[in-house]
């Protein structure tokens, strides 16, 4: 049909649209970096929508992120976080959360220390940035104010009555109500992104309000399962604060939730306005390394792309996300073929206890990259030099149990792109 | 709490469960004792194939004989928990030739109906099996579902004599005067509390830890061998029928279909700790080495989890210790030399052989007792339980249709397990309890067995079963936690592939969502090590 490839040209090719492509996009635009941004639903859409820098020591709680962090090159040797000075850090995160609330997410910036937030198990967890919408419930925690968890009739996994039963000990003023959704309440079940769209609506808003005000008592504060708004949280859980009349806020839920589509929604929207060329729901399947340009590969309904870059990013996440794969022989990078940092064997990768606070092998492998964040080949040179990797396909971390996800995303992001913005000149 | 029987039976794998049926059916009451669950030690992970003998044809002939005939009784007393869906027994290239020649006879000298079958022929019905099979045999191989087995059994148990089955409940020691046990000190696994079970007969059923519980009461003539097995699970049915190679029993040489999956295995290695029995990727790889010579499309399909048991092999006294040549045979121990007289021991056999076993033990103890009814078990059908077939792929879906009710959620989507289903499993199953662990939810449901092995629906589960004020406290999330530590034992060997990303979700849900690494195993904000 069209023998010869699409071509594109531009200053860098962002592969990955996770947390760590999207923060790279937004660094590149700042610095008027033109790019273009490639992938498809990945591990972005399950994130609770909490921030974290840095929250755990092998199941230790961290108060001090900025100190801990000053102190993870001695236990963490080569973590891409300790290979990165305080100021970068903080400037990354800081930017990022500036923007995400420019288009309608607000976050309270990291401070100084950690703060606790909640889990829909009715535990708590340190981590470093709370979306506004969520803001309410780690204070309400902290001062152990009156408050009201409501759940819905019809909604699954997430139950009002267990996050009150194991908070019971902590939190003495805490207690649940079981209503009904507004036009959700047959008792069929009801999901998370569906209540969220309809709170978009003001009508359902000012039904739901009536409801739960209904129910709200004496409490100075009401929790409620994610779902206030999909596109514009942030006037939505104004707006219902307004409206009930005590402080408001959301606790994550399992998926399929709603903060992780919130944050992609947004960004898939807004970025293209601000300039970014976005490829979205398109995997790059092919790389060729030149020596002046690196050319990614995709196929659209029209046949083949070519995306002709000066230099790239590499961000395709871990195994979720289809960055690494897992052979009964080994790991492997997918789309270049770099050299997978690992355990010495299948038996290696993980610990006979899953929830060992140690964590897994396998969650340190991945990609090794040098101090500019570009990775290396099995001699340890740079396998390109306009080739930049950043976020959780990194070797030397645990994300996951460390609570360090988004702050490793974001901060690697920034310093690829330094690196990006040094070759382009800029 | 306290309790009183005629007879108390310790460990509820099958053949604990089958003695107390049979005594039951003699009108004697038990109580039936386990240190953790139903099935939580060699009958919740072996192979589920009812052995039409054939596997022992070549080298004991006495036992091969008797699985085929107690194969037979169990196909006609409890069809519900069979699938009697034939079996082969294979050849291929550079198998032993002599081994193949004198199989027939060997079959034959046991009574096993056994037909030669052109290897052309086979490899049209069976597709999957190799083009370099050389020989092929039909034998009447069956498959059966333990789970049904013993909860049906201890249902049935309960309806006759009001037998009891207490969960979690270990036997420490006995008080022992005058030549008799008087009484059977128990410990409560969860609580940690005291029990002490009283009654005139005392039977120890407990498997691979037969010869440890014998030692509890003084006697060393029990003298087992612990041989682990690991199976695997591929998601899709490869064959209609049981496939063994015909060879020397060795690693990965039968395939069991079971619903829509298949059972690979099994390795066989001597163990010398039975407290840590975990499948691991070598013994995977093992079993799948060996496994794709006969099935080459092992080599490339998906494996849901692996499992594994230890099987309790007698030891004569002096023998050495090969778990493979050591006999399926079983022995029931009266003790008397040992100074006992309400004591006894069944040790060893084989899920095929367990009413044999328990008919025997069931014998020993009422004529004990005084009670001269013989034993019912070989002809009197085991009544098929609506609610056991929760068990059964499939059941809880097609019910969950039939009562079109909305309400009535579904918690377990990969296995369409809905509320109702659960709530049911709480009110009355076997060994059902106030505040019901998740893994014991699992065990009389289908609840886990699924493509995601419980990563999403323990949470739906557990949210469903607060709401119903099941928990009262953060031991909910404790049982939870144990659940999915259990679960990730079995996918541990076998992630690769897309289960690669499937555990990678799992794990950032449990501890990034859940919070799941920070508390302990009841549930309490956890002590870092
Ligand atoms: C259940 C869950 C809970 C979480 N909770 C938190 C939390 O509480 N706090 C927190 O800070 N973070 C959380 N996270 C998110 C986490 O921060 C991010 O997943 C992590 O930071 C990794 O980001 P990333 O951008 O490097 O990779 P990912 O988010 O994995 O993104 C990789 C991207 O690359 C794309 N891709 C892969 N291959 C290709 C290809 N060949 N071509 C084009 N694109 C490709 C994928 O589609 C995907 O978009 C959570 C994640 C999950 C799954
Ligand atoms: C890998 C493997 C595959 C197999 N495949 C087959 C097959 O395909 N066909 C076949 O016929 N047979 C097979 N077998 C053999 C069969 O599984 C066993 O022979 C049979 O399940 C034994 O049942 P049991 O009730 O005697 O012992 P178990 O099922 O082991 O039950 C013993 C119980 O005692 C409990 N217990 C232990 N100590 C105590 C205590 N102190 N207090 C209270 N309770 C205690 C344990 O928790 C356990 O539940 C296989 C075995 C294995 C390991």
């Amino acid at each position: 049909m069209n023998p010869e490839p699409r071509r594109i040209t531009t200053d860098v090719a962002i592969v990955g649209t996770g947390l760590a492509g999207f923060a790279a996009a937004v660094f590149c635009l700042d610095r008027g970096i033109a790019a273009v941004q490639l992938g498809h639903a990945g591990a972005l859409t399950y994130t609770t929508g909490y921030f974290d820098l840095l929250g755990y020591d092998r199941g230790r709680s961290i108060d001090d992120p900025w100190r801990a962090l000053a102190d993870l090159g001695a236990t963490w040797p080569g973590h891409p976080l300790a290979r990165l000075p305080r100021s970068t850090i903080e400037q990354a995160f800081r930017r990022f959360a500036e923007a995400i609330g420019d288009l309608g997410i607000a976050y309270v910036p990291p401070g100084a220390t950690n703060v606790r937030a909640l889990l829909p198990t009715g535990l708590a967890k340190t981590t470093s940035s709370i979306p506004r919408t969520m803001a309410a419930g780690a204070a309400a925690l902290a001062e152990k104010k009156r408050t009201v968890i409501v759940d819905f009739i019809g909604l699954v996994g997430f139950s009002a009555k267990e996050f009150v039963t194991n908070f019971a000990a902590d939190w003495p003023g805490l207690s649940s109500a079981h209503i009904g959704f507004p036009d959700l309440d047959g008792g069929a079940e009801a999901y998370p992104e569906v209540m969220a769209r309809a709170l978009e609506v003001r009508a359902t808003r000012e039904r739901l309000a009536a409801r739960i005000r209904a129910v709200v008592g004496d409490a100075d504060c009401v929790g409620l399962p994610a779902v206030l708004g999909v596109h514009a949280p942030d006037r939505v859980h104004a707006a219902m604060e307004e409206l009930v009349g005590v402080p408001i806020f959301e606790i994550p839920t399992m998926p399929p939730a709603v903060p992780g589509l919130r944050l992609r929604e947004l960004l898939e929207q807004a970025m293209p306005a601000r300039g970014l060329r976005l490829v979205s729901q398109h995997k790059a399947t092919r790389v060729d390394l030149r020596p002046d340009r690196i050319d990614f590969g995709y196929r659209d309904n029209f046949g083949e792309v070519v995306i002709e870059a000066r230099t790239a990013i590499l961000a395709t996440g871990r195994f979720l996300s289809g960055g690494l794969v897992a052979e009964r022989s080994g790991l492997r990078e997918t789309l270049i073929g770099l050299p997978v940092e690992q355990p010495a064997g299948r038996g290696d990768w993980h610990r006979d206890d899953c929830f060992d606070v140690r964590g897994h092998p396998i969650n340190r492998s991945g990609v090794v990259v040098d101090d500019d964040f570009r990775p290396l080949d099995h001699d340890g040179v740079p396998v390109h030099p306009g080739l930049f990797a950043a976020g959780a396909i990194l070797a030397g971390q645990d994300w996951v149990r460390q609570r360090c996800g988004a702050g490793l995303a974001i901060a690697t992001a920034w310093r690829a792109v330094d690196g990006v913005a040094r070759m382009s000149g800029r | 709490m306290n309790f009183d029987a005629d007879v108390l039976v310790i460990g509820g794998g099958v053949t604990g469960c089958g003695i107390l049926r049979d005594l039951a059916l003699r009108g004697i009451r038990g109580i039936l004792i386990d240190r953790g669950d139903l099935n939580s030690g060699a009958s919740g992970g072996n192979h589920g194939l009812l052995h039409s003998g054939g596997r022992y044809a070549s080298s004991d002939t006495e036992t091969a004989a008797e699985c085929r005939i107690e194969g037979e009784i169990l196909k006609r007393t409890a069809p519900q928990a069979i699938d009697a869906c034939g079996g082969l027994f294979v050849a291929v290239e550079g198998d032993d030739e002599g081994f193949i020649a004198r199989f027939a006879a060997r079959c034959a000298a046991a009574g096993i109906d056994c037909a030669p079958l052109a290897v052309d022929e086979v490899r049209r019905s069976e597709p999957a099996i190799s083009e370099r099979a050389i020989a092929a045999y039909a034998v009447p191989d069956a498959t059966v579902d333990p789970f049904r087995l013993t909860i049906e059994q201890v249902a049935d148990a309960r309806r006759l004599a009001d037998s009891l089955f207490l969960p979690h409940t270990e036997v420490t020691g006995f008080d022992i005067d005058g030549g008799r046990i008087r009484a059977a000190r128990c410990r409560d696994t969860r609580s940690g509390e005291a029990r002490i079970i009283r009654a005139r007969q005392y039977v120890n059923a407990a498997g691979a830890w037969s010869m440890a519980v014998a030692r509890l009461a003084g006697c060393d003539d029990v003298r087992v061998l612990w041989s682990k097995g690991t199976l695997v699970i591929a998601n899709t049915r490869l064959t209609r029928r049981v496939v063994n190679r015909l060879r020397t029993p060795g690693d990965g040489d039968i395939l069991v279909p079971g619903g829509t999956v298949s059972l690979l295995g099994t390795t066989s290695d001597t163990v010398a700790d039975l407290d840590v029995i975990r499948p691991t990727p070598e013994e995977v790889d093992r079993n799948i080495e060996e496994g794709s010579v006969l099935i080459p499309a092992l080599a490339h399909t998906r494996f849901i989890r692996a499992f594994a048991g230890v099987r309790p092999l007698l030891l004569p006294t002096g023998g050495d210790g090969d778990g493979r040549k050591a006999s399926r045979g079983f022995t029931l121990f009266d003790h008397v030399a040992q100074g006992l007289g309400n004591f006894a021991t069944i040790a060893g056999g084989k899920l095929t052989t367990f009413r044999l076993m328990a008919e025997r033990t069931g014998d020993l103890v009422a004529a004990r007792l005084g009670n001269r009814e013989p034993c019912r078990t070989a002809t009197e059908p085991l009544p098929a339980l609506e609610r056991s077939s929760w068990t059964e792929p499939g059941h809880s879906a097609r019910t969950w249709f039939a009562a079109k009710n909305p309400a009535d959620s579904i918690l377990c989507e990969c296995e369409m397990v809905p509320k109702s289903t659960v709530d049911a499993v709480l009110e009355m199953a076997p060994g059902a309890e106030p505040q019901m662990p998740l893994r014991a939810i699992g065990v009389r449901s289908r609840i886990g067995k699924g493509t995601c092995q419980g990563s999403f629906c323990a949470i739906r589960v557990t949210s469903h079963l607060y709401d119903r004020g099941t928990y009262g406290g953060r031991e909910g999330l404790g049982l939870m936690r144990d659940f999915l530590a259990e679960r990730y034992k079995g996918t541990r060997p076998v992630l690769w592939g897309p289960q690669m990303p499937q555990a990678e979700l799992a794990e950032t849900l449990h501890c990034g969502l859940l919070g799941l690494d920070l508390i302990d195993a009841r549930g309490q904000d956890g002590e870092p090590r």
